[in-house]
């Protein structure tokens, strides 16, 4: 059962990321990406973090997805790419064959420490919770942990909210008249 | 369907390192850059999964408040940078990564 989800999920994943980079037109890519997200949000769930495949399906593709399309419509710069063009002739091979050398690095790197890490030994609340079957318990370890040892970071990132929004709102906004950008 | 089969942590690692490659491989190749946030999306949730993965696997919940903080950031990035693609793109329409090589507006 959950290899059959995971490889349903990692269909969903792959093939979404697939799509953002080739499919030409802006919104297309945007669908796709919702389907990558949706994916991720599945092993989440699979792997016991409810919680955050939650905030995965509300923050990702609800709210940072629907601001994209917004842009997109917005600007309106939702026509088809040309992905014909090409500045640099030799820039998609070159790519194609950096991501190839990447990608068989980190599973070299995978690969080899896989047996390197001590399985648990002392499973956390969250993990001995999901043994004993009880769901909510997810939420209630993460909030001991974020409340608990990372209640400045915590308020950091608050911090951090708001001055994104004030930026935000004074990048968008169209300077008045006389008055220099 | 062959149940013996387990699907261990290694699997999500090379399925993160997967996504992780793709959106690197599309930050290189395309040229819209809205399409160019989206990829870095692609690689942030490959580092996501790679934190979910490893937390489930040292049984540690850090890794999952990581990931939690790792979305707050990403949207808080998202944000900014989106306003600043609407405000390049409001002064040259239609403008690619190709026409955005010098600060100079």
């Amino acid at each position: 059962m959950e290899l059959f989800v995971f490889v349903v999920a990692a269909a969903m994943v792959l093939g979404g990321a697939v799509g953002v980079i080739l499919r030409s037109h802006p919104v297309h890519a945007a669908l796709s990406l919702v389907l990558t997200l949706f994916g991720v949000a599945v092993l989440f769930v699979a792997q016991e973090a409810n919680f955050l495949a939650a905030v995965q399906v509300i923050v990702y593709s609800g709210a940072i997805v629907v601001l994209f399309l917004f842009v997109i419509m917005l600007l309106g710069v939702d026509k088809v790419e040309d992905l014909k063009i090409e500045p640099f002739k030799i820039q998609r091979p070159a790519a194609v064959a950096v991501g190839a050398g990447l990608l068989s690095l980190i599973s070299l790197a995978i690969l080899v420490s896989r047996d390197a890490t001590p399985p648990t030994v002392v499973p956390s609340d969250a993990v001995q919770a999901a043994l004993d079957g009880s769901h909510d318990s997810n939420i209630r370890a993460i909030a001991r942990d974020v409340f608990g040892d990372h209640v400045l970071a915590f308020e950091l990132t608050s911090v951090l909210l708001v001055i994104a929004v004030v930026a935000t709102v004074l990048l968008a906004r169209k300077p008045r008249k006389g008055e220099k950008t | 369907m062959t149940a013996a089969v387990a699907v261990t942590t290694t699997w999500y690692l090379l399925l993160a390192a997967m996504l992780f490659v793709i959106g690197v491989v599309g930050v290189m190749v395309r040229r819209n850059p809205l399409i160019l946030f989206m990829c870095i999306e692609l690689m942030l949730n490959a580092v996501n999964l790679t934190f979910v993965a490893l937390a489930r696997r040292m049984g540690d919940i850090g890794g999952q408040s990581t990931v939690f903080f790792v979305m707050v950031v990403a949207a808080a990035e998202v944000v900014v940078g989106l306003g600043i693609i609407v405000a390049i793109l409001r002064r040259k329409p239609g403008a690619t990564t190709d026409d955005l090589s010098e600060l100079k507006g």
